[in-house]
């Protein structure tokens, strides 16, 4: 059965136009990604009202809620765009799987760096081996050995394939991040947003959050593209188009 | 201005000064990593790039 796709999804998977395209979207999403963190940051540090249990510690909350929302979005994307690469051999898709595996990581790190620092005055301890924060140690692994699959062989498309296969066999960590709060007894609080509900802080607390989060959304879209940008360069160095590039430079 | 009275109310942060500076610090140097290693890859792979280019010149 041959399936027909939209003419923008073969583009898509063209280099060159994926590397033109991002060229345009790119400096937009840098200037939402800084106005809005920069708003986010200043209106959670010092105009929203300390929490009436946690005090001002729970000013973390607007680096630690964007970087872990993040961390897992990051994981998505990047075993679904290999999936697509895996089915279709489409090469940007590979591309795209690859760049998000460091920022993801990065992202990983920070969410789990700022809430042990949260924890030791809410918790009074930085770490403890509770369901959320070890999935989310997990989540961190995966994206490490993502990393290392990707560079561990001699061809290019082998190390895309086992590193898809990898991260499509790691989303069943997204669903115990997400639910590990409720399976399970925890320190961790629940989560701040939800779909069907109210959130149950006043709009001065999670208004800026709401900034911050799609402040690092755009933030990482500039990251994203950027990176897949060079790799493409770096496939592609073989054609007319990116060698024209290089002695430009 | 704002929640905090004054300006070293504002960097006390009641007694949670430490954790939360040290958090957005964290943030911070994490962002600047970042958008540092994009910067540092590219420009890595356009010298690479032109010695290989160089290269294939003389030898045509």
């Amino acid at each position: 059965m041959k399936i027909k796709f939209p003419k923008w999804f073969y583009q898509l998977a063209s280099p060159r136009w994926f590397y033109d395209i991002t060229s345009k979207l790119l400096p937009w999403f840098a200037i939402a990604a800084l106005l809005l963190m920069v708003i986010g940051s200043v209106w959670g540090l010092a105009f929203a009202p300390a929490d009436y249990q946690q005090g001002n510690s729970f000013r973390i909350i607007y680096i630690h809620v964007p970087t872990a929302i993040l961390a897992q979005s990051c994981y998505m994307l990047m075993a679904i765009a290999g999936g697509i690469g895996l089915i279709w051999k489409i090469k940007v898709a590979h591309v795209i799987a690859k760049s998000c595996a460091p920022i993801g990581a990065s992202m990983a790190v920070l969410a789990l760096v700022t809430g042990a620092i949260w924890g030791k005055p809410t918790w009074g301890a930085w770490w403890v081996w509770d369901a959320r924060l070890t999935s989310m140690l997990v989540l961190f692994f995966l994206y490490i050995g993502v990393i290392a699959l990707t560079s561990a062989f001699e061809h290019i498309a082998s190390g895309d394939k086992a590193a898809a296969v990898l991260a499509l066999v790691g989303i069943v960590n997204i669903p115990i991040i997400k639910y590990s709060v409720e399976w399970w007894n925890t320190l961790h609080q629940g989560a701040t947003f939800k779909v069907t509900e109210k959130p149950a802080m006043p709009s001065e607390m999670w208004i800026p959050l709401l900034i911050m989060i799609i402040g690092f959304y755009c933030f990482f879209a500039v990251l994203l593209m950027s990176r897949a940008r060079t790799e493409v360069l770096r496939r592609e160095s073989k054609t007319d188009w990116v060698k024209l590039l290089v002695e430009r430079y | 201005m704002g929640h905090f009275a004054s300006f070293s109310d504002f960097l006390q942060m009641g007694k949670h000064g430490l954790y939360v500076w040290l958090s957005y610090g964290i943030g911070l140097i994490v962002i600047i990593y970042n958008i540092w290693s994009v910067y540092w890859d590219r420009r890595q792979f356009f010298r690479q790039a032109k010695r290989r280019l160089k290269r294939e010149k003389r030898s045509v």
